[in-house]
């Protein structure tokens, strides 16, 4: 056990246990041990298990979901650096859900500073806070955190996992444990003589585990360097498992449809066509909704679509219009939040010129590639899910609440996700599986929903609002003052999670619009809260997802009106404030040969947005061919402090502009009579191969700290894109979706 | 009824109402899942197979016509005998969530079958039906010019 010291200092400690045949490396935290997933046998401590080594081989725990960033591979890195095995003689798998695998870096981004000028002194009560993670069981794969939160972490469950097994061959040998090597899950003798790990681990289990110091990065072999995917072959082949593959014996599959007033009741159905049709085994009241089981997924969709079904109204405006004045009604209210108010933003400095401007921003879906399911499994006093989950521990609890089980009852199988972008952060799709399985006990039932059901059932990324008033003088920016209305993702999904909806200021809604690395003199930012019951959620990179348009747009605006070239604009505004963000934007500038100057049929636009610790700058083109607009070519630079896997990281930098590029493209969820207007993929479309540009990216490590690589490259992609498109055609965007006024290539 | 489709050069018998689309005979009934389920309405392309070689959209095709014989993602190849399409996906690192990926390497290789040296125009014609929301595009077109030029050397 290590001292209390130890524990203020890293809020962990390396662990290990017995199991079956070897033992388990990983680490307790503060306070008290957190229940080991691993169950260990009675009388033996519990910890949070990275590394498995027994006869059968070494295996890493990676407890994170992998939705398409690499983290499997960049966590069994982190591990295997320090334990000295290849990582393709290793097994990588999910971690069950656990408490123990709190997310701790996600609470300390909450912290009410900017971020990019934090401290040394708040970087470490950012850390110190991250021991909230463990009481709100906050195992979370978002928010760009699953780095920041394993580097540290993996890194020293390796360590010591080495050093123990060298001991026990120490031990074993009768030498000295420094006379020996450790390479390729091996110990090795001075004279070459090689013990396995396997075969050390019945030894290990019985040693207290040996703390070592980490290694310097100059030795590193894996982290810093790409490595191949390890889930590529799989991905490659079609033989990895996401949520809607998991087959089980005897398995049925269902279809659901919930109410498209978003929250309304259900009044009453009728099922008597639906019951007669092939296939179907059985019909399930949700109470808010309806289900079929059937033989086959088609089956049960057909029979389902076939039930009459009586839907009460949505608790909102039924017409965006009417949701849309909601949202500026919230203006006229004192704002949530001020995180941003330097100087004087009443009084205009005299020979100002003033801009104002009104952005307006939809509703956006996740549309993720792969519908949103569950498989489930009700033994009258037991319940197994099967499905791509963000946050296991949360659906563990919110499953056994719909089942009314003990949390222990209920065990969650995380499998691939086929797309997650915020939305399989939520738990709905599982606690319909689970009502669904309910329904047919001691059966498997499948619960997959039609692409119409994903679309219009949504947490979406909620409508936004901007009012931005400027004034710039001899060049520069001297006053920013904007407001942004939206509703409260973060009070909806904590309500969603705990009960109550949370208090105080959100800074979820203002990331993104606060914080930006600008050095303005008078610059106040505030975030007002509208009062609307859409179901909204986390959608890739949040706040900043607006916010980064709002400001963005205006940085541009306001570069133009003060006469300069929109990137030296900001650039001169950056250099002092944040280096690592004015790196970025000179390197666009760079990459992309910026002169400010474009020919005709051309048009180049420039954003930055700071998020996730990580600044961004893109600089998109766009081209006019016969009057059809093409997005061209676009260039990304990322400071992210450290990349782990730069190629991986360049795969989530250009991945997330797509994404943003694709809603400000086309993205729009509007609402009549109370329901969602798109209801597939034609309604609401994303850049395709021939739409989406060439893209090269940079990545740079100035950085203090590490920052994300999952969300930040998604939020200056919009405002990158309608600054380019008033280069083309001096038609300023101040709304999105850009298809709406701009002739754009489909 | 019971029909006999020939799927990745083997025959399976299945008992499923003529108009049960293809997609859901192979996943549901065959048990072969690595054709996905993307929007069932041929505007994603997650669900694309070859029949007889064509490339065609599973989710559109009644049980009842399918033509011909079936070749899924699975009688591609295997992740110890990979395809060098699928060896081309791998070098070039495409995938992220890879959920769209069996259908876009599906698209590719029928593309690839009938013009061996695919310009940037051609990939844009060929693809443009698959959709990839993480965006993997830049990969998929180096991936499906890296695997041209292999094949050629082969």
């Amino acid at each position: 056990m290590a001292s209390i010291g130890k524990i203020l200092r890293r809020t962990f400690l390396i662990g290990s246990a017995a199991i079956v045949g070897g033992v388990a490396f990983g680490v307790y935290y503060v306070n008290r041990p957190a229940k080991n997933p691993l169950k260990p046998g009675e009388g033996e401590a519990a910890l949070t298990p990275f590394i498995l080594i027994d006869r059968n081989g070494v295996t890493l725990f990676a407890p994170r979901a992998e939705m398409g960033q690499g983290v499997k591979t960049t966590w069994a890195a982190l591990i295997a650096e320090e334990l000295d095995v290849d990582l393709d003689q290793v097994t990588v798998l999910h971690g069950p859900a656990a408490a123990a695998y709190y997310n701790s870096a996600m609470i300390g981004e909450s912290l009410p500073n900017k971020g990019y000028d934090i401290s040394n002194f708040q970087h470490n009560l950012g850390e110190a806070l991250g021991v909230i993670g463990k009481a709100l069981s906050l195992q979370v794969t978002g928010g760009s955190t699953s780095m920041k939160d394993g580097f540290e972490r993996m890194r020293a469950a390796g360590a010591s996992a080495r050093e123990t097994l060298r001991q026990a061959a120490a031990d074993r040998l009768g030498v000295a444990r420094d006379q020996l090597q450790t390479a390729s899950g091996h110990v090795i003798a001075p004279d070459g003589t090689k013990i396995a790990y396997t075969e050390l681990a019945a030894d290990v289990a019985q040693m207290e585990p040996i703390e070592a110091p980490l290694r310097d990065p100059s030795e590193w072999r894996y982290l810093g360097r790409t490595q191949p995917r390890l889930d590529m072959v799989e991905k490659a082949t079609g033989t990895a498992q996401f949520g809607v593959d998991v087959r089980l014996p005897g398995m049925k599959f269902a279809s659901v449809r919930m109410n498209p007033k978003l929250g309304g009741q259900m009044n009453g159905f009728d099922d008597s066509a639906a019951k007669a049709m092939p296939g179907v085994e059985k019909i399930v009241d949700l109470g808010n909704g309806v289900a079929v089981i059937a033989t086959n997924t088609w089956l049960a969709n057909q029979a389902v679509e076939a039930i009459e079904v009586d839907w009460g109204e949505a608790p909102y405006p039924p017409e965006t219009d009417a949701i849309f004045e909601q949202i500026a009604k919230a203006f006229d209210a004192d704002p949530n939040s001020t995180m941003r108010d330097d100087g004087d933003v009443s009084t205009v400095p005299e020979g100002a010129t003033v801009i104002d401007a009104e952005y307006t921003v939809p509703y956006l879906a996740h549309a993720t590639m792969e519908p949103m399911n569950g498989t489930a499994l009700f033994s009258g006093d037991r319940l197994e899910f099967w499905g791509g989950n963000q946050a296991p521990t949360f659906m563990q609890m919110k499953i056994a609440e719909a089942a009314g089980l003990d949390t222990e009852a209920v065990e969650v199988h995380t499998t691939y996700l086929g797309g997650g972008f915020g939305r399989r952060a939520e738990f709905d799709f599982g606690v319909i599986a689970t009502k669904v399985a309910m329904a047919m006990p001691n059966v498997p039932v499948q619960t997959t929903w039609s692409r119409e059901e994903d679309m219009r059932h949504d947490f979406y990324r909620p409508g936004a609002m901007a009012r931005m008033r400027g004034a710039v003088k001899d060049g520069k920016a001297v006053l920013i003052d904007g407001k942004v209305a939206s509703q409260s993702c973060t009070r909806q999904a904590m309500e969603r999670v705990t009960g109550m909806p949370g208090a105080g200021p959100d800074k979820v809604l203002v990331e993104g619009f606060f914080n930006q690395p600008y050095a303005v003199p008078n610059y106040r930012m505030s975030g007002h809260i509208a009062d609307l019951d859409i179901p909204v959620g986390f959608w890739r990179s949040v706040g900043n997802s607006h916010n980064g348009f709002f400001h963005e747009t205006f940085i541009d605006e306001m570069a133009h009106a003060a006469g300069r070239d929109p990137l030296e604009f900001r650039l001169e505004l950056m250099r002092d404030e944040h280096a690592p963000s004015a790196g970025c934007l000179e390197a666009v500038r760079d990459m992309s040969g910026w002169t400010g100057k474009t020919p005709d049929g051309v048009g180049r636009g420039v954003a930055l947005t700071y998020s996730f610790g990580t600044p961004v700058a893109q600089v998109i083109e766009v081209v006019d061919e016969d009057g059809t607009i093409r997005i061209s070519k676009a260039w990304i630079a990322c400071d992210m402090g450290l990349a782990l896997d730069p190629e991986n990281v360049k795969a989530q930098m250009f991945g997330g502009m797509m994404y943003g590029l694709s809603a400000a493209c086309y993205g729009e969820i509007t609402f009549a009579e109370g329901e969602v207007e798109q209801f597939n993929f034609p309604d609401y479309d994303a850049l395709r191969m021939h739409t989406a540009p060439q893209v090269e990216v940079q990545v740079l490590e100035t950085n203090r700290f590490m920052g994300g690589a999952g969300e930040p490259g998604t939020p200056p992609a919009m405002p990158a894109l309608g600054n380019a498109l008033f280069d083309l055609t001096g038609q300023r965007a101040r709304t999105l979706p850009l298809n709406k006024q701009f002739n754009l290539l489909v | 009824m019971a029909t006999t489709l020939t799927i990745n050069g083997k025959p399976h018998q299945v008992d499923l109402p003529d108009d049960v689309p293809l997609l859901w005979v192979l996943r549901d009934e065959v048990g072969l899942t690595g054709t996905k389920f993307g929007c069932g309405v041929a505007a994603c392309g997650a669900c694309t197979v070859h029949i007889d070689g064509e490339a065609v959209r599973s989710c559109q095709i009644a049980l009842s016509d399918v033509w011909g014989e079936v070749t899924t993602i699975e009688g591609l190849g295997t992740p110890d005998n990979l395809a060098t399409i699928q060896q081309a996906w791998v070098d070039h690192q495409v995938a992220q969530c890879g959920y769209c990926q069996s259908g876009q390497i599906m698209q590719a290789a029928a593309l690839l079958a009938e013009n061996p040296a695919p310009s940037d125009e051609e990939i844009d014609e060929a693809m443009q039906g698959n959709l990839c929301r993480c965006g993997t595009y830049p990969r998929i077109r180096a991936a499906i010019h890296d695997a041209a030029a292999k094949m050629k050397e082969a």
